[in-house]
């Protein structure tokens, strides 16, 4: 199910004071283009602290079973912002440059 | 029963904030504003309200705290004037946008430069295409009664926009008058709880507040926003009406002094009303008929209704009390010419640019305007279409 207004939606249509009466939307409104540097995270480094996946602004920092260790990141959700990067207590996610995550980088997913 | 009492006008809007009891209140204080906040903030010490008191760093910051109480699902109010208005620009714009019924108090001031700590209308007159309801206050008595009809106005579900209650600093602010307090009951009874509307800590309906909004729906919203502000005119007259119902002081958009039958009509805001109406009352006992038009809620305009009111007139006066810089004219004339225009009254209208920065408006000022104003009806040909009173020149 859609979680924001169809397109074509009228103004007397939509809720009044820019509302979208549905939350949890963000993850239809891809930010992926903006990206001009990629997170790649060392796995061995990794101590699953979840840091990443808590500051991360824009849930693209992929979980399982409460382990982010060998998930990866949404190529749809990441920006390239570096906060991931920035809060990880080990330095374990280094900002590397350009936009495209490599095949053979951990993580990269379309997954939600 | 209400009591007969001798407040100052920021007692005054305290006390009319002490008896609505908000949920939150977060200020910063500034001249000539900062008593109202100051005396809130005894009752808040005193245990005499429940209101969450938030004292922050700026105006900027003061206004983003109502804000965010307002989305959160509470009833707001604050106070300012001139420079700390000027500082909550950007958010008053956002708590217009999201709907949210915040009050606030606006105790009118110069803005600078030159620094001055006096009443002109420039902080208010600025912030008038920001979306805020704006309503003027005559007097002390109308800017306790037009605090608590603020509320009320803009908590109207149709309406849900926030409102300004503007009081002309120092004349109005620090000037003792008698009026009438209502008692604590019959006020909160009148006022009535706070219903909110879509609050953001109902977290068993969560929705997406202030999310990104591009070419694809602002457009759209902005035009939701302008179906607001009928509905607001709409509220103004209707709460006005029930105002006095309850308490024997009705209010509308306007109010019209001797204008029925007025040759020559002044049109004005705020305290300088009150002179108008002496001046007036003077040239109808010398069989001058000359007239007041105030204009109480400036936002939304009522256009239609002062070119009603002005139908008879074969000459109009306009004061403003502050100037628009790069404009032909003064704000309220601007406006007021437009209405004019919009439904086909053409009336020789002058302006006239006055009391800014708290320079003083006398009696002979007004006679001189009403003067100008016989002369223009008898040539048809507006004077100046802008000049001054009380200007050395």
């Amino acid at each position: 199910m859609s979680r924001h207004y169809p397109p074509d939606a009228k103004w007397h249509e939509m809720e009044r004071g820019g509302i979208i009466p549905q939350a949890g939307n963000a993850t239809e409104y891809t930010v992926g283009g903006w990206r001009n540097e990629h997170p790649v995270r060392d796995n061995e480094c990794c101590i699953d602290c979840l840091f990443c996946w808590i500051y991360c602004p824009d849930v693209a920092v992929h979980i399982k079973d409460e382990s982010v260790k060998y998930q990866g990141f949404s190529s749809d959700h990441c920006k390239g912002c570096g906060i991931c990067a920035a809060v990880c207590p080990k330095d374990c996610i280094e900002m590397v440059p350009g936009g495209e995550f490599q095949p053979d980088e951990p993580g990269q997913s379309e997954e939600e | 029963m209400g009591k007969r009492v001798a407040l100052e006008g920021n007692e005054a809007v305290a006390e009319a904030m002490r008896q609505i009891n908000p949920d939150v209140v977060a200020a910063y204080p500034i001249t000539p504003s900062t008593e109202i906040v100051q005396n809130f903030a005894q009752f808040v010490s005193d245990g005499q309200v429940d209101t969450n008191f938030v004292a922050v760093e700026s105006e900027h910051s003061a206004m983003s705290a109502c804000l965010a109480a307002a989305v959160a699902g509470g009833r707001v109010m604050n106070a300012t004037s001139a420079n700390g208005l000027a500082l909550m620009w950007e958010i008053l714009y956002i708590v217009s946008s999201m709907r949210q019924p915040v009050i606030l108090t606006v105790v009118n001031r110069a803005l600078s430069g030159n620094i001055n700590i006096h009443c002109d209308h420039s902080d208010s007159m600025g912030a008038r295409d920001t979306g805020w309801v704006q309503i003027f206050a005559e007097d002390v008595q109308e800017a306790y009664d037009n605090l608590l009809q603020a509320v009320a106005i803009g908590e109207s579900m149709d309406v849900r926009l926030p409102v300004m209650s503007c009081l002309d600093g120092f004349l109005l602010s620090h000037s003792y008058e008698l009026l009438e307090v209502e008692s604590d009951e019959a006020v909160r009874e009148w006022v009535g709880p706070y219903k909110p509307l879509n609050p953001m800590l109902d977290i068993s309906d969560p929705k997406t507040f202030g999310p990104l909004d591009l070419y694809d729906y602002y457009f759209e919203h902005k035009r939701s926003q302008l179906d607001a502000y009928p509905p607001a005119k709409e509220a103004i007259i209707a709460e006005g009406k029930r105002f006095g119902e309850a308490f024997g002081r009705e209010y509308g958009l306007l109010e019209e002094f001797m204008t029925e039958d007025a040759d020559f009509v002044m049109v004005a805001l705020g305290s300088t009303c009150g002179a108008i109406r002496d001046v007036v009352q003077g040239l109808r006992d010398n069989g001058v008929k000359a007239g007041l038009l105030k204009v109480r809620a400036f936002r939304p305009f009522p256009a239609e209704e002062i070119a009603a009111a002005l139908q008879g007139a074969s000459a109009v006066a306009v004061l403003d009390r502050s100037a628009s810089y790069g404009a032909h004219a003064g704000p309220l004339y601007a406006e007021v010419t437009s209405a004019l225009y919009s439904y086909g009254k053409q009336v020789p209208t002058n302006n006239y640019i006055y009391g800014l920065g708290g320079r003083e408006i006398l009696p002979d000022d007004l006679e001189q305007a009403f003067g100008d104003l016989q002369k223009v009806a008898e040539s048809g040909q507006p004077a100046e279409p802008v000049s001054f009173l009380g200007l050395r020149e």
